[in-house]
């Protein structure tokens, strides 16, 4: 049986005057209802590139993605996307910025009433309850990832896609945001994709980690099982001795097998 | 307001006066009260532009005592000026009206001009900011048109509608364009991905994507545009009406040249001026309340 999203030999190519540039080849991952992986490497491995050939916002030169057991190949709300810098519309208030979505998505389906509802529904899943008429301009980076989570939330996706959602935050609002998402996924059981660059982050909130080789011609050098328990507690999982195991080995992988091509 | 503001910021004698309030104030007698003191900050206020004008009287009075004696003097300008503004809109037959009505005739050219302008601009401006083919085409002729000077397309207009009105509004129009569209078409090409992104993914019609992220994401540059281009088209109207005649401002002053009625030209230009600042400040008023980079 299929999984629930499957990334089928996926790789991306580009036409260049010296020839062709692989920049992507041979991705294959299958991903189960209510899975959280992220996906880890270091800079222009190309791991954006995969979550924008499955959000459809990048075509794969070859291969494809099948999600539900349906082709996707391009951008639709059932993969809905958490962008890095949040992509709020400045002009629409922090409830506005929800019911665009809701509005364009559950339009036919519910009813005004309840598309109001479902936006402040999801507004208080991630803590934003109170700050629904606020422009984005007035709330902080935090907030806003929280305003741009809220906005992938109520479009109710078959897969989360989250790109680097926190890499623009400081350590401290990293970590509330982190443990929201923990609770988030807890209660709803999303099936989340996360990019990120954060050994930490990776493992205190994956079930799997994709580790990625670097490009050129970069594909995915292995993929590890974090085997902890949920719910996660990042203070009881700090002295974890498991936790630490995990966080070694990707460590050991990036810093080891994969250094960096920009800091050789 | 905006512009009593504008003087405010740009006032360098007035800033340092913002920092005693953080020291303590009034107990340490060596720190000067005036930071806290609203009169003496009015006076600091006030005072730059009061030296400003006293300098210009001064000029004034030397240039229409001793280097040009046909120049009329402040004394005479301001009886002039009383009487002119005494009664504004009068009229005496088509040729003599008061110069509130010259004023209203030259703000409904303007007015009527710079709405073409706007109607066909901001489209004109997103047809150029988003398509690469449009931008292509258009680019060269907006570069060659943009620099003529205004008065170049008088005859042009005067040939293709063979009226005088419709001339000067086809002189404004064709004048306060470029803005509008350059303005728009900048404002477009500098929509972040993200937002288009974010259209694709909710899978927006290019229609919905067109009202409910392009329109709004370029705003405050359209209303830039829309006023620069108001302020030319209000500089432009002027010198049109000068040659095309008929009932405005511009006409007017060439009247009063004509009559060598010398004061009654300076207090046109002073009611150029100060309409000039309204429209501006107008302008300001719309662009705060819908540019959302302003709250």
């Amino acid at each position: 049986m299929t999984p629930y999203l499957s990334i089928e030999d996926v790789g991306i190519t580009f036409p260049t005057p010296d020839g062709p540039f692989v920049a992507l080849r041979d991705i294959r991952l299958g991903i189960e209802k209510g899975e959280f992986v992220s996906i880890i490497g270091h800079s222009g491995c190309g791991k954006s590139t995969i979550m924008n050939i499955i959000g459809g916002l990048a075509q794969a030169s070859i291969g494809g993605v099948v999600l539900d057991n349906r082709e996707v190949n391009e951008p639709g709300p059932d993969r809905a996307i958490v962008f890095q810098n949040h992509s709020l519309l400045p002009w629409l208030t922090v409830y506005k910025n929800v019911a665009i979505a809701v509005d364009k998505v559950f339009g036919d389906l519910k009813s005004k009433k309840e598309r109001d509802d479902w936006v402040r529904h999801n507004l208080r899943l991630v803590h934003m309850d109170h700050a629904m008429e606020k422009r984005p301009g007035e709330i902080s980076g935090g907030m806003k990832q929280r305003v741009g989570i809220a906005r992938a939330l109520a479009m109710e996706p078959k897969v989360l896609l989250m790109d680097e959602p926190f890499g623009a935050l400081d350590a401290l609002t990293r970590a509330h945001l982190q443990d929201s998402l923990m609770e988030i996924h807890a209660q709803l059981g999303n099936t989340v994709i996360m990019i990120t660059h954060d050994v930490d982050e990776s493992v205190l909130l994956s079930d799997r980690i994709v580790m990625m080789t670097n490009g050129p011609a970069a594909t995915i050098g292995e993929v590890m099982t974090v085997d902890l328990e949920r719910p996660r507690n990042r203070l009881e999982l700090a002295d974890n001795s498991a936790f630490n195991h995990y966080r070694a080995e990707v460590m050991r992988f990036l810093y080891e097998r994969q250094r960096n091509p920009q800091a050789a | 307001m905006a512009i009593k503001d504008e003087i405010v910021a740009d006032n360098p004698s007035v800033k340092p006066e913002a920092e005693p309030t953080y020291q303590k104030g009034g107990t340490d007698p060596s720190v000067p009260e005036s930071g806290v003191n609203p009169f003496a900050r009015l006076i600091q206020i006030v005072t730059p532009p009061l030296v400003t004008l006293v300098v210009v009287m001064m000029a004034w009075i030397f240039i229409s005592t001793i280097v040009a004696p046909d120049i009329p003097g402040p004394q005479a300008t301001f009886e002039q000026a009383r009487e002119i503004l005494a009664d504004p809109f009068y009229t005496y037959g088509p040729n003599d009206m008061g110069i509130g009505w010259q004023v209203f005739y030259s703000l409904g050219r303007v007015l009527a001009g710079f709405a073409l302008a706007v109607l066909v601009g901001v489209p004109l401006g997103f047809l150029v900011g988003t398509s690469r083919i449009m931008h292509r085409a258009l680019s060269p002729l907006i570069q060659i048109l943009k620099p003529v000077s205004p008065l170049a397309w008088l005859p042009i207009g005067l040939l293709l509608f063979e009226a005088v009105n419709p001339s000067a509004i086809f002189v404004i129009f064709i004048t306060s364009i470029w803005p509008i569209i350059l303005n728009t078409a900048t404002g477009v090409k500098a929509i972040p991905g993200d937002y288009m992104n974010v259209a694709r993914v909710l899978n927006l019609s290019p229609m919905e994507t067109a009202v409910k992220i392009l329109l709004p994401a370029t705003r405050p540059h359209i209303l830039t545009g829309m006023r620069l281009s108001l302020g030319i088209a209000w500089m432009v109207i002027v010198a049109a009406e000068m040659l095309t005649g008929g009932v405005g401002i511009g006409f007017y002053v060439w009247d009063e040249w004509n009559n060598l009625n010398v004061a009654s030209i300076i207090v046109a230009i002073l009611v150029i001026g100060v309409v000039g600042i309204v429209l501006e400040a107008i302008m300001n008023l719309v662009q705060s309340r819908f540019d959302y980079n302003q709250r």
